[in-house]
């Protein structure tokens, strides 16, 4: 006899996904900065743009996406056979494998491997995951300081800000705030520095070269990893990246368990999709891979910290685990008019934009807290992001789908319904009978007594929030029903 | 061919003209239309809220209602496009295969008006004449969802003295959105300030669209701010000829 235990649960995914606002307060704050509107409006328009063209010149390009899809599916599929064919492979070449389940297991993981280095600094490779995970925080806790060495993350971080967009985590800033930046925080700049592209980009580069050149370990994110031959891959702009994964003795990988493809086919669909839908180039300038260990070359001790983080949780929904499939190229984040306007900021996750309301609410667990149950909420549902989404992640049905999650489990919770979920339920007893329909909407011309000279200008909470800025219609003196039914029956 | 026309629940209470312009159309081109009165509304405000067992009667009652005829035609991409991507999945989650079944084949005859009008019918000029500086915000769920891709446009471009004039970021969302533009009233706003200035930008008398909802929306804003500017509806500008317009 056997005793049913229910099905597993994955546990949710800690560190930097959660906001302390919901979207719309969050939002709210973000569009009284005009600053930042124009700088993310100027930003995002000029990437769209120069997307949009290259990827204009692919024939090919819907079969592409279609490969892409499809190869994430079936990786998706049997996730747990091919992880572990690439923690055989990496040990194999030298590598050392560490599983961890959540954040804090990471960090810990990350921590204890610099601490057996006996370094206090290391320099890091741009990555969305050990943002993700906060590792900065818990290194600085544990007495090891990390310095970013993508440009824009450096700037995020000499600012004491957080990312606002996956690729350009710096887009809120323009040249003169960056300038400003640099004189109060950079050591050692120079202070007549003057806010053109050039000269900002060698201050960086003179500062950052010091450390380069200095540091014993690095840490990174990865792109992919290919199972078959146990590779890591980046791709990135600056060259920043490379000298970190080849100058330190230590090297220390975090990567989020979906980053995972089978084989070096599949990197091939990527590597064409990738660039053109993030930064809108033909081809990234610099894609370093490595394989295990190398004696005499490159670094000398190689660990890869396998993050889960709550991805079980998702993969464990049949709709929402699409959003796994996602490769950070943040074309959805640069469509989207929410985005465009709000900023990355409002989002309170790491993840903002399109893919950040489908998935760090998936992480998180949807109704954890109210900032993560907001962001499926967070869109008009233009459907922009699923258009350029160069692994057709339909965000828009996820988006729908996470709604009614969070309605379902919120009825579960509590004894009482919302005040909308009232609503809700009497407008379906309404419309689903049109007798009942006929008599709401007579109903509905008591508002007629609302009009002042042709229109509607305020309403009582919440249609309050509509007449805040728009004027409503009147309703007609007469239905269309009414009408086909005075002249046609 | 039996037409249905659905009107909407939007239409038929708020915006009757809409309808009447689309029996008014679709009959000057020799077509019978019929308006069945058991009909009601689409659901999907239920399904985009989340409240997807709320929309599961909604649904039964659409396919029950337009189940017989040859063809259904609704002056709205969103609703059209909630009853072809929605309907089978709101019966699906209830675990009602029959209703979903039912529900995808009724949708495969359930069309937006330009492509009953281009697609099933075929035709671009209907005869209209509208003598008036007109600018056209394709609606989201019509263009992405549906695909309607320059229908809408082809048949305006034959309308009769009208001049017709292109909308800058046409493509952008206007920031409705259903319940988005009560639950995130400040981005919708922050979204329809700025296509309110593409559309005074065009010098346009009239701003068009497929979707009264988008036009209850901009047309709010231009209202509130006394613009001038009124909108209308792609099928009330369709139904217009020299001795009506």
């Amino acid at each position: 006899m056997t005793t049913f235990l229910g099905m597993p649960t994955a546990p949710s995914g800690v560190g930097m996904l959660r906001g302390e606002k919901p979207f719309p307060a969050a939002a709210r704050d973000a569009l009284a900065d005009a600053q930042l509107r124009r700088n993310i409006g100027a930003a995002t328009n000029t990437i769209r743009a120069k997307r949009a063209a290259v990827v204009q010149e692919v024939p090919d390009w819907e079969e592409l996406r279609e490969a892409g899809r499809a190869i994430k599916a079936a990786t998706m599929r049997e996730l747990d056979r091919h992880l572990e064919h690439l923690e055989a492979e990496v040990t194999a070449r030298g590598g050392t494998v560490h599983w961890a389940s959540d954040a804090n297991d990471a960090n810990d993981i990350v921590r204890r491997i610099v601490e057996a280095a006996g370094a206090h600094q290391v320099v890091k490779v741009k990555s969305m995951a050990t943002q993700e995970i906060g590792l900065n925080e818990a290194l600085e806790a544990a007495g090891i300081t990390a310095y970013e060495t993508d440009l824009a993350e450096l700037i995020v971080q000499l600012a004491h800000d957080r990312p606002s967009h996956i690729l350009v985590p710096a887009i809120h800033f323009n040249r003169a705030e960056i300038r400003e930046i640099f004189l109060a925080a950079m050591p050692g700049v120079d202070p007549g520095l003057v806010d053109d592209p050039a000269h900002l980009a060698e201050a960086a580069r003179t500062y950052l070269r010091r450390k380069f050149l200095t540091a014993k370990v690095a840490i990174s994110g990865a792109n992919f990893a290919v199972a078959e031959t146990g590779t890591l891959a980046v791709v990135e702009s600056e060259g920043n990246g490379r000298m970190c994964l080849t100058l330190p003795e230590t090297l220390i990988t975090v990567m989020g368990i979906e980053k995972l493809v089978p084989t070096w086919q599949d990197v091939e669909v990527f590597l064409q999709l990738l660039p053109r839908s993030s930064t809108g180039e033909r081809m990234n300038p610099y894609t370093s891979m490595w394989t295990g260990v190398t004696p005499g070359d490159g670094p000398q001790a190689f660990h890869l910290v396998l993050l889960d983080n709550g991805r079980t949780a998702v993969l464990a929904d049949d709709v929402g685990r699409e959003a796994l499939h996602c490769i950070r190229c943040s074309a959805c984040l640069n469509v989207c008019p929410v985005y465009e306007r709000t900023g990355g900021h409002a989002y309170g996750s790491v993840y903002p934009g399109p893919i950040g309301a489908i998935l760090s609410p998936q992480l998180t667990g949807v109704n954890e807290n109210p900032a993560s149950a907001s962001l499926p909420y967070a869109s008009s549902l233009c459907g922009a992001c699923y258009d350029v989404c160069p692994v057709k992640i339909d965000i828009p049905s996820i988006l729908i789908h996470l709604r009614a999650r969070h309605v379902e489990e919120a009825r579960t919770e509590h004894a009482l319904p919302t005040p909308e979920a009232l609503a809700m339920a009497a407008a379906s007893w309404v419309m689903s009978d049109s007798g009942r329909w006929a008599r709401a909407q007579r109903g509905s011309r008591l508002g007629r007594r609302l009009a002042r000279r042709g229109s509607i200008g305020r309403l009582p909470p919440p249609l309050s929030r509509w007449t805040a800025a728009r004027d409503a219609p009147v309703p007609p003196k007469e239905t269309f029903r009414e009408w086909w039914t005075a002249n046609e029956e | 061919m039996r037409i249905a026309l659905f009107a909407t629940c939007l239409v038929d209470t708020l915006f009757p003209d809409v309808a009447k312009a689309t029996v008014r159309l679709l009959r000057r081109l020799g077509h019978d239309v019929d308006f069945p009165l058991q009909q009601t509304c689409c659901g999907q405000m239920h399904v985009n809220t989340g409240y997807q067992r709320e929309a599961l009667p909604l649904v039964r009652n659409y396919v029950e209602t337009f189940k017989p005829y040859d063809a259904v035609v609704a002056p709205s991409g969103s609703c059209v496009g909630s009853v072809r991507h929605q309907h089978a999945m709101v019966a699906r989650r209830a675990g009602d295969e029959e209703l979903a079944m039912r529900a995808e084949r009724v949708a495969a005859r359930t069309y937006e008006l330009s492509e009953l009008l281009v697609d099933v019918l075929g035709v671009e000029d209907v005869g209209a004449e509208y003598p008036h500086r007109v600018t056209y915000h394709p609606t989201c769920h019509s263009m992405r969802m549906l695909r309607v891709h320059d229908k809408p446009l082809r048949l305006l471009r034959n309308v009769r003295g009208m001049d017709l004039v292109e909308l800058p970021g046409a493509d952008v969302c206007c920031g409705f959105g259903g319940t988005f533009a009560i639950k995130n009233s400040d981005v919708s706003t922050a979204m329809l300030s700025d296509k309110m200035s593409n559309v005074l930008l065009t010098r346009a008398e009239v701003c068009t669209a497929g979707d009264s909802s988008c036009l209850m929306h901009i047309g709010g804003g231009l209202s509130r701010l006394r613009s001038g500017v009124r909108t209308v509806h792609i099928a009330e500008i369709l139904a217009s000829s020299a001795d009506r317009s």
